[in-house]
């Protein structure tokens, strides 16, 4: 079971930040291990952030975005109270569900 | 493997740097290069250019996925005895308080008759409490790639309500100026292969390896660039690391005997290094390299 | 991946289905819009054949795309990387470290009132120019940075 994301969503004047922390290995398979023996692939594959039940953003990653990644969003039309879901499926097909509201 | 392959490059990038400023024993060491070592005040375009991004990383550091761990394991009841940390832990500042306890430690706790550093409190908390064996925690006291003890977890998240908090070791404690003047020794004393000290790398300004600047541990400001480091977030391997881990790492690369988990000798070194940085701001768990 | 949930989807032109799968709670929304990973682009071995992949062959150099990269790294793993597109109309935002064994690294697609503006930290093999190109009204656009990658110290 993947553990929770940590989700900051802030109103910076009109504009509402959205800040996502993800805890996963993202292992590109193309790594070996402390022992010389190749590391399985295992990363997200895709994502999504929706604010106030509208998908703004949809992204599909490889294995070389960093080890428990971090992604940065902006957006206008929202307001403080919004909620905001953020969504993942990795290669494994394992996935996460996270939400925050709009501070 | 490999990483004993880097630490035993490390220690030669090391004696590069600080036989060229202090030639001690110059002939003793052929691996010793005369490279010239930057002050403090010139730092070098690819220093500058870390810091450029030192700020964006600290805003967002995965540190904070390794507090949440922490908090809930503080919250919920665990260990042979059934009981929370909340409800039993004082770390000096009551049962279950955490605000401002990280920057405060380490201090001299009368119901152990110790001065304990974070880490070594929340351990004995864990031990006394809640009904844990030591030497369980202490066969694994450390993460890596697959594995993150409970007890990082905890060190992050207590650290994590210290945040922009001042560092106040109270040195005025017998106790704890006793634990401060023993880990200054500690600091200076010269031994191993190479007759190293702490403060070979650690005690004046100036000196680096290969990209890194190293802190000069007695000056405040040194020893609070130390002091944030650690829980930290490595971004080689994508662990989180205690300070505990971090004097061990140590006394790997000076290639000296181990120091025991959670023991005095860590917390002396600790009250000295924390205790230098007393007046400075702890901006929260930290990022490294 | 959940096949039988895909086969789902792609005939949920029968919306019916899918409505009564969410009201259900055997799909959640959130679920549903996922994109499809570009599998052919993602594991391309060079960055020609996956400019390709994602359709941006014919991408054009743009001065109105911003991508804000270290000019050196401090840690090869742990890359910060901020695009910001101020092409009218940007839709897309895909970012590729050209020297990796598969360059493309993350796209992101963009709608309701978000921003075309994405901040990522990407793996660096070596040294790399690293790019970024933005999708607008069909046509794409990009930009490139160097970011160098060097060995570090030992500690931290």
């Amino acid at each position: 079971m993947a553990d929770p994301m940590k989700i900051r969503a802030t109103m910076k004047g009109d504009v509402a930040e959205i800040r996502v922390l993800m805890s996963h290995p993202m292992e590109s398979g193309l790594r070996k291990d402390a022992a010389g023996n190749a590391v399985p692939a295992h990363f997200i594959q895709s994502m999504a952030v929706e604010v106030g039940g509208k998908k703004i953003v949809d992204g599909q990653l490889a294995g070389s975005v960093s080890r428990n990644p971090v992604f940065g969003f902006k957006m206008k039309g929202a307001k403080a109270g919004d909620k905001v879901v953020v969504n993942w499926v990795d290669s494994k097909g394992d996935k996460r569900t996270d939400e925050a509201a709009i501070a | 493997m490999q990483h004993r392959v880097i630490g035993a490059l490390c220690a030669m990038a090391v004696m590069g740097g600080v036989f060229a400023q202090t030639p001690r024993k110059p002939a003793a060491k052929p691996a010793a290069q005369a490279a010239p070592a930057p002050t403090a005040e010139a730092k070098d375009a690819a220093t500058l250019e870390f810091e450029k991004f030192r700020a964006e990383m600290e805003d967002s550091n995965p540190a904070e996925l390794f507090e949440a761990k922490g908090e809930e394991f503080w919250k919920s009841r665990h260990g042979p005895k059934n009981v929370s940390l909340a409800e039993s832990c004082d770390l000096g500042q009551g049962v279950g308080k955490i605000e401002g306890a990280y920057v405060k430690m380490p201090r001299y706790f009368a119901d152990a008759d110790s001065v304990m550093d974070a880490e070594r409190r929340i351990v004995w908390c864990m031990v006394e409490k809640q009904g844990f064996k030591f030497d369980d925690i202490a066969k694994r006291p450390f993460a890596n790639e697959n594995f993150t003890p409970d007890i990082t977890n905890l060190v992050t998240y207590v650290a994590g309500h210290s945040r922009s908090m001042k560092v106040d070791v109270p040195l005025k404690d017998p106790k704890v100026r006793e634990a401060y003047e023993i880990g200054k020794e500690m600091a200076a004393y010269r031994a191993g292969p190479y007759d190293f000290s702490c403060n070979t790398c650690h005690g004046s300004d100036g000196k680096r390896i290969r990209m890194q600047n190293l802190p000069n541990l007695s000056t405040p400001k040194g020893a609070m660039s130390g002091v944030q480091g650690w829980p930290g977030y490595r971004m080689t391997g994508g662990v989180m690391l205690t300070h505990q881990w971090r004097m061990g790492d140590c006394f790997r690369q000076q290639r000296f005997p181990q120091p025991k988990y959670a023991s005095d000798a860590v917390a002396y070194l600790l009250t000295y290094m924390i205790g230098n940085a007393n007046g400075e701001v702890y901006k929260g768990p930290g990022i490294k390299r | 991946m959940n096949t039988t949930r895909r086969t789902v989807l792609k005939g949920a032109t029968a919306s019916g289905v899918l409505a009564g799968l969410i009201a259900t709670g055997a799909l959640r929304p959130t679920q549903v819009l996922a994109a499809e990973w570009n599998k052919a682009a993602f594991e391309s071995k060079d960055a020609t054949a996956a400019l390709k992949g994602i359709g941006a062959a014919a991408a054009t150099e743009s001065k109105d795309l911003v991508i804000k990269v270290p000019d050196i790294a401090e840690n090869g793993a742990v890359v910060p990387v901020d695009v910001t597109s101020n092409i009218p109309n940007t839709s897309s935002i895909v970012i590729m470290v050209v020297r990796n064994p598969f360059p493309l690294s993350a796209q992101f697609d963009f709608a309701n009132g978000a921003l075309p503006e994405v901040s990522a930290r990407l793996k660096l093999n070596e040294t790399s120019m690293v790019r970024a190109l933005a999708k607008a009204d069909g046509k794409f656009y990009s930009v490139q940075k160097e970011v160098k990658v060097t060995v570090g110290g030992c500690g931290g």
